[in-house]
């Protein structure tokens, strides 16, 4: 619960409150505003007046196979990215949690991931990931066309996955390790001499313990993954080959800045943003009631 | 054949000697408490026992057989943290049966055992709270039962009262008590309050830098000190230690400010300094010697005089019935029978002592 502050003077809390407003206002709300306007109108790419067309341009892409394949895209993208580099970032805190020497350089060594921008790290992996002479063109050598991320969609696909991990499962272990980290020992102990082994510990104990860490991880990875996974999929495949790495944000970047359709791009913008908003509520309403915060028995408390 | 055995237990953290050998056996159904100040090694010494800290050489015994590689959980003991480590998550009935849903106990027979507890512990309105939602003192009890219900081998406290006030860790101890008098399971209580181990042990244990100090009866730790550092830690306030001399002949000790003795039983060897020691409830108001007052604290039940013998102070204590003013100086009076004597090292010697010339100093 945040701590309640009592102004004197009335206009100070607005005062101090102006600046934030007015960035989330200039880079959030008018940016949205406009595109929410734009997915009712018929804009003219060079300019010129707009034709208001109801909510034809939701139909068109709603009618779209193209829009369908790039929803589909999206969602495996999204659950893969999540999945991996939730279980990956885990088992790395895990590991790390046991207090192995060296920890602190391990804890920063597998931090710089994260520092490194989607763009460069992609080009990077493109370098390995290339079939015929990136590191896995060895791959071809051995069993030639096994790995062709070029021709190949689904191997397209997995590459740029992988590389979405790499980025995101250093901020989940950093999360993950730090919720680890705040179990009491002594809990752990305890159960040990409850009787209950190093697994059994671990699920009936330490997994309740994290399952906030973990909810909010899950929250934040799968509405990242909905529009971070652009840099990435930018620099190595521009959505192809074909549409098979089209993921939604990507589609509406084509359609709006390439394509200059963009009504579309608005309307699709609107769409993704409401799926966001609506994937983060229910996982909310869903999952949330079923979780314990540590702190949140203090309220409560007679 | 004793219930718990450390047999020549050592402890070394990363190069650093916490424990130097300690040997020590507990009876079965004995109540034992290790008192000792912090550091000293003993949570190091309960967690060698529950198998939560690896022994580094020695042996652990539990009803004769080495426990050095057996794992905490197939040890059969229940242990009772400082901060109570209660589950956070779980409610106080599953707090509770936790230990026996972990052995697999059908559910019916969990429940009327976790009842029965909850029963015994006054805890039967709270099964469903979280403990979040409990006071200090229901955690305690919480900790408690859940080790209760096992029905363990051997009980493990580890300063278990030390975050209750002073109110609830009075009533905690006596509860602790009858417990153990009901079921007579053989307990190994760890503290560093004297209190709390004069009163529940029967079996007390002065710890002091990893090593035993002396092991026997609540009483006979208190009245026959083995050591210094004994004596100076049992009592409140604790027994003043003074510096004493031996005379030449070994016959007589010299004891600053308070006067000559003369030693009952075999002369004392050597003229090292020795060190004497009265307890300010061994002392009273009385012609003997006289001795500056530096401050006068009231207790209620009596007050406690704090005297000015040489660079120290001694303290005295005079009972409740005596409402005398106290001035300036305070002669005091006491049974020179009462005085015991520790060498330098801090050893008890087993001289008896009896006045001859008391002087009173200007």
């Amino acid at each position: 619960m945040l701590k309640r502050v009592l102004f004197e003077s009335r206009w100070l809390p607005y005062a101090l409150l102006a600046p934030q407003i007015l960035i989330v206002f200039v880079f959030f709300y008018w940016p949205t505003g406009q595109a929410l306007f734009w997915s009712f109108t018929l804009e003219p790419p060079f300019g010129g007046a707009a034709t208001w067309v109801g909510l034809r341009n939701f139909g068109d892409i709603l009618a779209s196979g193209e829009y369908w394949q790039a929803a589909v895209n999206t969602a495996v993208f999204a659950l893969a990215t999540t999945v991996v580099s939730l279980v990956l970032g885990l088992l790395f805190a895990i590991f790390a949690d046991r207090g192995l020497r060296g920890l602190a350089i391990y804890k920063t060594g597998i931090i710089w991931p994260y520092a490194v921008a989607a763009p460069a790290a992609a080009v990077v992996w493109q370098y390995i990931f290339q079939p015929s002479v990136g590191y896995f063109g060895i791959l071809n050598l051995v069993w030639p066309g096994i790995w062709n991320p070029l021709l190949n969609g689904t191997h397209a696909m997995i590459m740029v996955i992988a590389v979405s991990c790499w980025l995101s499962v250093t901020f989940n272990f950093v999360f993950f390790l730090a919720g680890l980290q705040a179990i009491p020992n002594s809990l752990v102990e305890a159960a040990a001499l409850d009787g209950a082994g190093p697994v059994r510990r671990w699920f009936d104990l330490v997994f309740p313990l994290i399952s906030p860490t973990f909810f909010l991880l899950i929250v934040l990875n799968v509405a990242i993954s909905f529009t971070e996974g652009f840099g990435v999929i930018h620099v190595m495949t521009q959505g192809g080959p074909g549409n098979a790495t089209e993921i939604l944000v990507y589609k509406i970047y084509r359609d709006g800045f390439v394509g200059l359709d963009f009504s579309s791009s608005s309307a699709q913008s609107v769409i993704l943003m409401g799926l966001v908003v609506v994937l983060t509520l229910t996982q909310f309403l869903l999952i949330e009631r079923k979780i314990h915060y540590a702190g949140d028995d203090k309220g409560t408390r007679r | 054949m004793p219930e718990v055995e450390f047999d020549r237990v050592e402890k070394t953290f990363g190069g650093t000697r916490v424990l130097h050998g300690v040997s020590l056996d507990i009876a079965q159904g004995a109540f034992a408490v290790i008192l000792g100040p912090s550091g000293c090694g003993k949570s190091t010494l309960l967690r060698m026992l529950a198998g939560l800290e690896r022994v580094s050489a020695g042996e652990v015994r539990l009803n004769g057989r080495r426990m050095n590689d057996v794992a905490a959980k197939d040890r059969d003991l229940a242990m009772v943290f400082q901060n109570y480590a209660l589950y956070p998550h779980m409610t106080v009935a599953e707090n509770l049966g936790y230990a026996l849903k972990v052995a697999r106990v059908p559910r019916t027979e969990r429940a009327a055992r976790v009842a029965e507890v909850a029963a015994t512990l006054q805890l039967s309105e709270m099964l469903d709270r979280r403990p979040g939602q409990l006071s200090g003192g229901q955690r305690q009890r919480v900790a408690m039962g859940r080790a209760i219900i096992r029905r363990p081998r051997v009980f493990l406290f580890d300063e278990p009262l030390s975050n209750l006030d002073a109110k609830l860790r009075t009533q905690m101890r006596i509860e602790i008590k009858r417990l153990h008098l009901k079921q007579g399971v053989t307990s190994l209580f760890v503290t560093h309050d004297q209190v709390e181990a004069m009163t529940l042990a029967d079996r007390l244990v002065v710890m002091n830098a990893g090593r035993i100090e002396q092991a026997g009866t609540p009483s006979e730790v208190y009245h026959r000190p083995a050591s210094a550092f004994v004596a100076g830690f049992l009592g409140t306030p604790p027994m003043n230690l003074i510096p004493a001399e031996p005379t030449a002949d070994g016959r007589a000790v010299e004891v600053e400010a308070l006067g000559r003795f003369v030693v009952e039983g075999p002369a004392l060897p050597g003229r090292a300094p020795l060190i004497a020691g009265l307890r300010p409830e061994h002392a009273s108001r009385g012609p003997g010697v006289s001795l500056p007052v530096e401050m006068v604290e009231e207790l209620g039940n009596g007050r406690l005089v704090h005297l000015r013998c040489g660079d120290r102070l001694v303290a005295v204590m005079l009972p409740e019935g005596d409402r005398a003013p106290v001035a300036d100086r305070l002669s005091i009076a006491f049974d020179p029978d009462r005085l015991m004597l520790f060498a330098a090292d801090g050893s008890a010697l087993p001289q008896r002592l009896r006045a001859i010339a008391v002087r009173t100093h200007a």
